[in-house]
């Protein structure tokens, strides 16, 4: 239906220039003089603005159009870029964001105006004496309310309006022109007093279809059929038939009261112009929103309804390669299926051997194609530092590299969050204001840096500052202020033990509480957050020197070796990146300490987590029957735990599947994965069970 | 699409027994209907919960409607389905003793439910069909599964 099947696009390729839009006014807030920056910023202005028009965005369209204004102006220096300019086109980006991410979700630009800003960018033109192209638009006219049916185009001759087209409607349209057909609009009409409109309507679309192929109704055939219209539709058909004959067929029909056959040219439908997007689009689209009342509802409630997916963009050679190994598979199913007849072994082990190689490398080129590099979140972060360095009257500069490294589109949507509270914890704790630092001698601007690099199957991102460093003191003094330790006992702890605390809930060292942090939530939600995702987080921190925080992540989500065991008669999984060793143990050295179980391990005493116990499985093996216990030792951070299982299995390579909506959340439960007989294994969060 | 409209008042149902009991549930929520699988227990569910499946790759929850309905156990025989309905793309399965038919009912020949019974079933109750002498008790599915989510959505 209409444009939904561009809203995907449109979302992504506005993301993308508002990206540019992004780092270009960074830049020129750097260096106002730069023309090639400006070009840039005006480029990227005019193709968002032809973008929301070709999609009846008509606020978001304004606002570009009024930037464009401005920005033009800059370009031949009637005006200046002073800071205040540059912050007002920030607004304007902001705003377009927002726009970017209502349409997102709701499929449809929103009501926000954005006036203020709008006037702004006027109020700039004004004082520079340049008239604004804009205030002639007949967007801004239309712009409040839905006046906009005052100045729409008649588009066909008779008054007749035309129904929008989308570009498959079009191309049906383009071959029927081909081909000779005759393409009419047929707008039929009940009557007022009509009980049955919807069984009427029904006849009328029997005759109609019988007659010529129907190519768009509006409203909808299954909207008709529920009796969701007024008493009229309009539907577009291809026929052989002349428009004399569907008049006069139609209105032969009973309950009848118009009947309105418009015949379609190419012209009218743009076939032969299309040329001309800009513009003639533009205009077209203002006209389209002012279609009947019940009409545009329709519209809105079928915009509502759709939600843009998620998506990857992907690099053409790498679908390219998983053709290459599909047309491959396909190859080596026909080998098999040839030496199904004859009794010659080594041609089959040969095709399993060949057949494995292709699976792993599909494997890989599968991975490869959800993979995203990490500048999709990175890159927002410099706006951010901005503003928050702004915010809190500090000079800081944020150094990124490795934005190339790649990590699973699940990771990426997740590491955002984390990262924003890092960035801010350091800008706000980490470095110090500028007079501090003078009377340290350290330099006048503090510098975050944010790497990220891949090492082994893991990529690493670090958010390092050269600010103040955690006072370790202070961790210690609060620990016992809040009565979590004994003065004695915290005495005892490790720099890296009172580190870990920063990470428990409502911990803040912050003396004061800014909008930023403080609070002391924050390191907690990162720590969940990225244990969450199967990573850990890690602190080095040097008193005034800085802090580093060094967040590890796997690759990627979807696919993870793991340890298969059995427990009575239930296989589980178990990750084997959180899997330290496997022990059998001595029933011996299984002992009870302050009411707990734990067993002994050369030198040291581990939790004991009976599987069985915590996920009620009936039909475990008992003690009594087992020689020793056969435990698998997990960490989780610094912390050991031994979970015991009845036997095992094996490690394998595993597919993590989603639970699903119903059974998400379930305790202990991280996943499903299905095993190579087709039966389903659960995946156990080690996480959740590690004491 | 047009052609449905004539047939507006009347739905389609699946009809399948429970006990002694017939039930039938709205045909468009029904994706498709199994023989009886190897169902993976998850721990901590309800027991009415019976566990997961693999659906060609995709895995299902499953819940046993007799334990839902406080009727006892049964063991899974060759008539024993899995009907695996969907709303909203949550699909669930639910196991029944068997599928009998397809079945019609008017708008009129939907009764709604007048007495009130202590039986845990007519919680999730949208009305009873009557064909000849028997009456199927048609399920209310959205109840069944929203209730699921809101559960687990709730811990």
């Amino acid at each position: 239906m209409d444009m939904n099947q561009y809203l995907d696009i449109f979302v992504d390729e506005s993301r993308e220039h508002l990206q540019d839009l992004n780092s270009s006014l960074l830049e020129l807030e750097k260096d106002p003089s730069d023309k090639n920056v400006l070009n840039e910023i005006f480029r990227v202005a005019h193709t968002l603005k032809g973008m929301s028009g070709t999609m009846g965005f008509a606020r978001m369209q304004r606002l570009t159009h009024h930037m464009e204004d401005v920005l033009d102006a800059m370009r031949n220096d009637r005006i200046s870029a002073t800071s205040d300019i540059v912050d007002i086109l920030f607004k304007c980006l902001d705003a377009l964001e927002n726009y970017v991410n209502t349409v997102s979700s709701t499929g449809d630009e929103g009501n926000e105006e954005y006036g203020d800003i709008v006037d702004a960018l006027a109020d700039i033109l004004n004082k520079a004496g340049v008239q604004s192209k804009a205030t002639n638009s007949p967007v801004t006219k239309a712009s409040s309310g839905n006046g906009t049916s005052d100045n729409k185009p008649e588009s066909s001759v008779e008054g007749t309006k035309l129904l929008e087209f989308n570009q498959y409607d079009i191309d049906i349209m383009k071959k029927g022109f081909e081909a000779g057909m005759n393409i009419f609009q047929i707008h039929v009409e009940l009557d007022r007093g009509c009980l049955l409109k919807a069984a009427r309507a029904f006849i009328v679309f029997q005759l109609i279809e019988k007659n010529s192929d129907i190519i768009k109704s509006v409203p909808s055939a299954e909207d008709i059929e529920d009796e969701k219209f007024d008493f009229e539709f309009t539907v577009v058909v291809i026929t052989s038939n002349g428009k004399e004959f569907f008049e006069k067929e139609i209105n032969s029909i009973a309950e009848i009261t118009g009947v309105e056959v418009t015949p379609i040219t190419p012209e009218m439908i743009g076939i032969s112009n299309e040329e001309h997007q800009g513009n003639a689009i533009e205009s077209s689209n203002t006209a389209h929103v002012a279609e009947e009342p019940g009409e545009q509802a329709e519209h809105q409630e079928h915009k509502k309804a759709h939600r843009t997916g998620k998506t990857v963009r992907v690099d053409i050679d790498r679908l390219d390669v998983l053709m290459n190994l599909v047309s491959e598979l396909i190859i080596i199913k026909n080998g098999l299926e040839n030496q199904m007849n004859s009794k010659d072994n080594s041609a089959w082990n040969e095709s399993i051997e060949y057949l494995e190689r292709v699976t792993t490398n599909l494997h890989d080129a599968v991975m490869k194609v959800r993979m995203v590099p990490v500048e999709a979140v990175f890159n927002r972060f410099p706006r951010m530092i901005r503003d928050i360095a702004r915010e809190l009257d500090k000079d800081i500069e944020l150094r990124m590299s490795g934005e190339d490294t790649e990590l699973d589109r699940t990771v990426i949507d997740e590491i955002g969050d984390p990262l924003i509270h890092l960035l801010r914890n350091s800008a706000d704790h980490g470095i110090e204001t500028r007079e501090e630092r003078a009377r340290l001698n350290k330099p006048r601007v503090g510098t975050i840096y944010l790497r990220a690099y891949q090492d082994g199957n893991h990529v690493v991102i670090e958010v390092e500052d050269d600010g103040r460093g955690i006072d370790i003191d202070k961790i210690r003094k609060k620990i016992v202020e809040r009565g979590l330790e004994t003065p004695e006992i915290v005495g005892t702890l490790s720099e890296k033990e009172l580190i870990e605390y920063l990470f428990k809930p409502n911990f803040s060292t912050a003396d004061k509480v800014t909008d930023l942090s403080g609070r002391g939530v924050g390191l907690d939600v990162v720590k969940t957050k990225i244990e969450a995702l199967g990573g850990t987080v890690e602190v080095e921190t040097k008193r005034g020197a800085g802090t580093k925080f060094i967040i590890r992540l796997p690759l990627t989500l979807a696919i993870i070796q793991a340890l298969l065991v059995r427990i009575g008669s239930e296989k589980y999984a178990l990750p084997l990146s959180s899997i330290r060793e496997i022990d059998n143990i001595k029933f011996s050295n299984v002992k009870m300490i302050r009411n707990r179980e734990v067993v002994i391990l050369r030198d040291m005493v581990i939790p004991l987590v009976r599987l069985n116990e915590v996920l009620g499985i009936r039909d475990a093996i008992p003690d009594e029957k087992k020689k020793h216990l056969t435990v698998v030792v997990v960490k989780k951070g610094d912390k050991l735990t031994a979970f015991s299982v009845d036997s095992l299995i094996g490690q394998q390579e595993i597919v993590i599947k989603s639970l699903g909506k119903i059974m998400q959340g379930v305790k202990y439960i991280a996943g499903a994965t299905i095993l190579g007989d087709g039966n389903v294994a659960l995946i156990i969060d080690s996480n959740a069970l590690a004491l | 699409m047009v052609s449905q409209i004539s047939e507006k008042e009347s739905n389609k149902y699946v009809v399948f027994q429970i006990g002694d009991q017939e039930f039938g549930v709205d045909i468009h929520k029904v994706s498709i209907i199994e023989k009886y699988m190897n169902i993976t227990r998850v721990p901590n569910t309800p027991d009415y919960i019976k566990g997961v499946v693999n659906l060609r790759g995709e895995i299902i929850p499953v819940m046993d409607l007799r334990t839902k309905f406080g009727l006892p156990e049964k063991v899974p025989d060759e008539e024993t389905r899995i009907i695996m309905l969907k709303i909203n793309d949550i699909t669930l399965g639910v196991i029944v003793d068997s599928v009998a038919e397809v079945v019609d009912f008017t708008e009129e020949e939907m009764g709604s439910i007048t007495s009130i019974t202590n039986d845990r079933s007519m919680d999730y109750v949208v009305g009873i069909g009557r064909i000849g002498d028997r009456l199927i008790t048609v399920l209310n599915i959205e109840k069944l599964i929203s209730e699921l989510t809101e559960r687990e959505q709730g811990v």
